[in-house]
């Protein structure tokens, strides 16, 4: 008998606005109607899963000087959709992706606090920050923030949100009607926090919630990254979906939670990854190549290039070569998205490898841009991931699907059941709060000062 | 003279308007900070077909003090966030406008905007937004961005309070325009040449005033209302009154004393200058409703220790009574009323159950939902956004 295998933590990512999200698809629906909210959030839950997670974007992006018209655009605001959701689940995890750079504090504490009651503890926040004037025009502060200050002034928000979180004792509401007491005297405390970001004293409004505190997602691979992550996080959502990337990266950021004094298992590694599901191996090969195409459209295909090149080659066959002409690296003509560091190095290597496999544009771009992580029949993809926890590369996966809303449908009702079968996965819910389903404790609020 | 039938919203706040209503029988105030006490009270509102709810919010404690906490332990203190609070009753409800509070002096406008546009969103087009400004000390140390002074309980400081109206005004509008920045058909799925959208239909704002500047378009698409109804409480004390609401609003809130004070606060609204659509008038009144009214009022008095006082009028009778009442104000051109019940559930009821049979009765009350979305209960169309291109225009 083999022995039951590690248990996997299970998270949905709500398809996002870029490329990989497909639309021109019969069976696409609304990125905006909450129905299509709905019906992921339900799916996810009828598959036991611990959270559903939204992205964050605050400024539709560009590309040469206009609005980007390729990929799906347009979402709603996110801690407000999973309020909604919160109505129709019970015990789905609901995380929103909140930037420390524009949010204050007092306001964005309160209103993680409110879902996690709406929610009954089922709130989590995955904290980024903007570097970006781009984005900063929407907002008050504008401007730019360099990144060892971005990081500073998301510590510093992380801890002022927690202490705002603590203020309250978890038994302060009594509502004790015949004596006349709501609140126990003294059980809501003042607060006084002065520092380089932020100085701010007062009372916190919202009574401490389920979880205490909403549960803490980093997202994020560089060294500051990993270090504000092995100090404030409970979850880590990563890029390293190769088996040997995820151990290298697992071993790292667990080795650096000793100092903080956190177990190894109070932060969980979960890569975001994507899957594509057939009856066998080779039938899900092939849909894998058919979806590629579907999010490399010709005219992807070409923007991708501009945004290496830095130029303008709309004049070009997609199902032709690589033009001759280098890459202008005084211009970028993408904003408000993850840039290319060095479009120079890039481009030698889209070259070499066009010249090896003969590939045109638009089968560079298909072959370049990304890979589904976990591509096979129900048997190899649960035995795959299975294998990939199992392995110590990660503690579980947050899937993203492909298309809205029917995306998760084939894993939940067909590889959800043979991870159950291999118990590396719940059969049902043991709790009812987030942090329940991820094992992790309830934070110690403040003694009574 | 004026006939049809009265618009009727509940103004929800904690167990309701009276200090000690958290004390009475069924208030069940240990579950004030959870959905399912939130979800009763609006599927009440509901049954009994009104208009819309509004959930009140702020960025400090309640106090009994001007502008600092107090240290009473025998009234409700602790607020849930009211834009949060409502989407997760959007679900819960079908019909009912959602109307919370949400503060223009520390919040960002993008956000406020997006949040609004997505309750619409998620209530398939009832949403509003009562504004409101934080204009004391306390609520501006929270944030440590500005210096507020300490709250004058008279609010002599008309300056003050004319730059966080301006403020507000300008928020609105960057919402209005956000909400607009998206043409209805901007989105094409045209598979032929790749797009998604028509980005010729989305529009930055170029926003730019003295307290912020948002360059726009919105993140999220058009909210299926247009434009969500924006509710503005006005006490007619600003150094030019009712400009806030005439300027930004769909429906201003009132608080006349009487019927001759409710026709001189008509007139007044009606002579500020505005463009549109007429500004609802709602006039707002604090009730206790039901054969048992004043017992009950008297009753939480003592419980509070002191007579109730309000900045709406405080009405106490039986639901004809309160009908009547009504009635005779909208002869002074109210067309509408934002009831603060003393006591929830006794009032809620009263006014769900009671004053709207009383109004059916006099003809002055529907009998069914006439419409799916909030603009349309009011009465108003819904508009076509301001950026849009003319029709027959080249697609």
């Amino acid at each position: 008998m083999t022995p039951p295998h590690r248990k996997i933590h299970l998270a949905a990512h709500f398809p996002g606005v870029n490329n990989t999200t497909v639309w021109a698809d019969p069976r696409a629906g609304s990125q905006i109607d909450f129905s299509s909210f709905e019906h992921l959030a339900r799916t996810a839950e009828r598959g036991k899963f611990d959270f559903f997670f939204l992205a964050e974007g605050l400024r539709l992006r560009e590309h040469k000087g206009r609005i980007h018209d390729l990929d799906v655009v347009g979402r709603p605001e996110s801690l407000t959709v999973l309020s909604a959701l919160s109505a129709v689940t019970e015990r789905l995890g609901l995380a929103a992706t909140v930037n420390t750079t524009f949010n204050e504090p007092y306001e964005l504490a309160r209103r993680l606090a409110t879902l996690d009651h709406l929610s009954g503890g089922r709130a989590a926040w995955n904290v980024v920050t903007t570097n970006d004037a781009f984005t900063g025009a929407n907002f008050r502060r504008g401007g730019y923030l360099d990144r060892a200050d971005r990081y500073r002034r998301a510590e510093e928000f992380v801890r002022l949100a927690r202490t705002l979180w603590d203020s309250w004792d978890p038994d302060a509401v009594v509502a004790d009607a015949e004596r006349g007491v709501f609140v126990r005297p003294g059980a809501i405390r003042e607060f006084r926090h002065e520092g380089p970001q932020f100085t701010v004293a007062g009372h916190f409004t919202v009574p401490r919630s389920p979880q205490g505190h909403p549960v803490i997602i980093q997202a994020g691979d560089s060294g500051e990254g990993r270090e504000f992550a092995a100090a404030n996080a409970d979850v880590i959502f990563t890029r390293h979906g190769t088996l040997a990337e995820g151990k290298a990266f697992y071993a790292d950021v667990k080795s650096r939670l000793a100092k903080y004094g956190r177990r190894p298992d109070e932060l969980k590694i979960m890569p975001g990854v994507t899957f594509v599901i057939g009856d066998t191996d080779a039938e899900a090969a092939e849909l894998a190549a058919e979806i590629r195409r579907q999010q490399v459209s010709p005219q992807t295909a070409i923007a991708f290039l501009e945004q290496i090149w830095g130029r303008d080659l709309s004049g070009l066959d997609p199902d032709g070569p690589l033009p001759d002409i280098e890459p202008d690296l005084s211009r970028e003509v993408a904003e408000g998205r993850v840039r290319h560091h060095d479009r120079a190095a890039v481009a030698e290597r889209w070259r070499a490898v066009a010249r090896e496999k003969g590939l045109s544009i638009r089968e560079l771009v298909i072959e370049m841009t990304g890979r589904q992580s976990f591509v096979g029949s129900p048997q190899t993809v649960a035995k795959s991931m299975a294998e990939f926890v199992a392995a110590g590369a990660a503690d579980g996966f947050i899937l993203v699907p492909h298309l809205i809303p029917g995306g998760l449908d084939d894993f939940v009702d067909r590889v959800v059941p043979l991870l159950q079968e291999l118990g590396a996965f719940r059969a049902e819910y043991t709790g009812t709060t987030l942090r329940d389903h991820l094992g992790i404790a309830v934070p110690a609020g403040k003694e009574a000062a | 003279m004026t006939t049809g039938h009265l618009h009727l919203a509940v103004a929800l706040d904690g167990a309701g308007w009276h200090p000690a209503a958290w004390r009475e029988a069924g208030a069940h105030a240990r579950e004030l900070f959870t959905a399912r006490y939130w979800a009763k009270l609006v599927g009440e509102a509901e049954r009994g077909l009104l208009d819309f709810v509004t959930i009140e919010d702020a960025f400090r404690l309640q106090s009994t003090l001007p502008d600092d906490v107090d240290d009473r332990t025998d009234q409700v203190r602790g607020r849930l966030d009211a834009v949060l609070l409502a989407a997760s009753l959007a679900p819960r409800t079908r019909h009912i406008g959602l109307v919370p509070t949400a503060t223009t002096t520390h919040t960002e406008p993008f956000h406020v905007a997006m949040g609004i546009a997505t309750l619409d969103h998620v209530s398939r087009g009832r949403a509003g937004w009562r504004v409101q400004v934080s204009p004391r000390a306390s609520e501006a140390a929270h944030f440590g961005r500005r210096t507020i002074p300490r709250l004058d309980p008279e609010f002599r400081d008309r300056a003050l309070l004319a730059e966080l109206f301006e403020e507000a005004a300008d928020a609105v509008e960057v919402a209005r325009r956000l909400w607009d920045s998206w043409e209805d058909d901007a989105e094409i799925r045209d598979v032929a040449t790749g797009r998604f959208i028509d980005r010729d239909r989305l529009h930055y704002i170029d926003f730019s005033g003295r307290w912020f500047s948002v360059k726009g378009p919105a993140i999220t698409p058009r909210p299926p209302q247009g434009q969500p109804i924006v509710a503005v409480l006005d006490h007619g004390g600003t150094a030019v009154p009712y400009e806030l609401p005439a300027r930004a609003a769909d429906i201003v809130f009132v608080t006349p004393q009487d019927r001759e004070d409710a026709a001189r606060i008509v007139e007044r609204v009606r002579a500020v200058p505005r463009d549109g659509e007429p500004l609802r008038i709602f006039a707002d009144l604090l009730v206790f409703v039901g054969p048992d009214a004043a017992e009950r009022k008297a009753r939480l008095d003592e419980l509070d220790g002191a007579e109730l006082v309000s900045d709406a009028a405080i009405v106490t009778g039986t639901a004809d009574e309160l009908a009547d009442l009504l009635l005779d104000w909208r002869e002074a051109g109210i067309e509408g009323f934002r009831l603060r019940p003393g006591a929830v559930p006794a009032d809620l009821k009263g006014i769900a159950r009671g004053l709207t049979a009383a109004l059916r009765r006099r003809g002055a009350f529907r009998h069914a939902y006439e419409s799916a979305t909030l603009r349309g209960l009011l009465g108003l169309p819904r508009p076509a956004s301001r950026y849009a291109t003319a029709p027959g225009r080249l697609p």
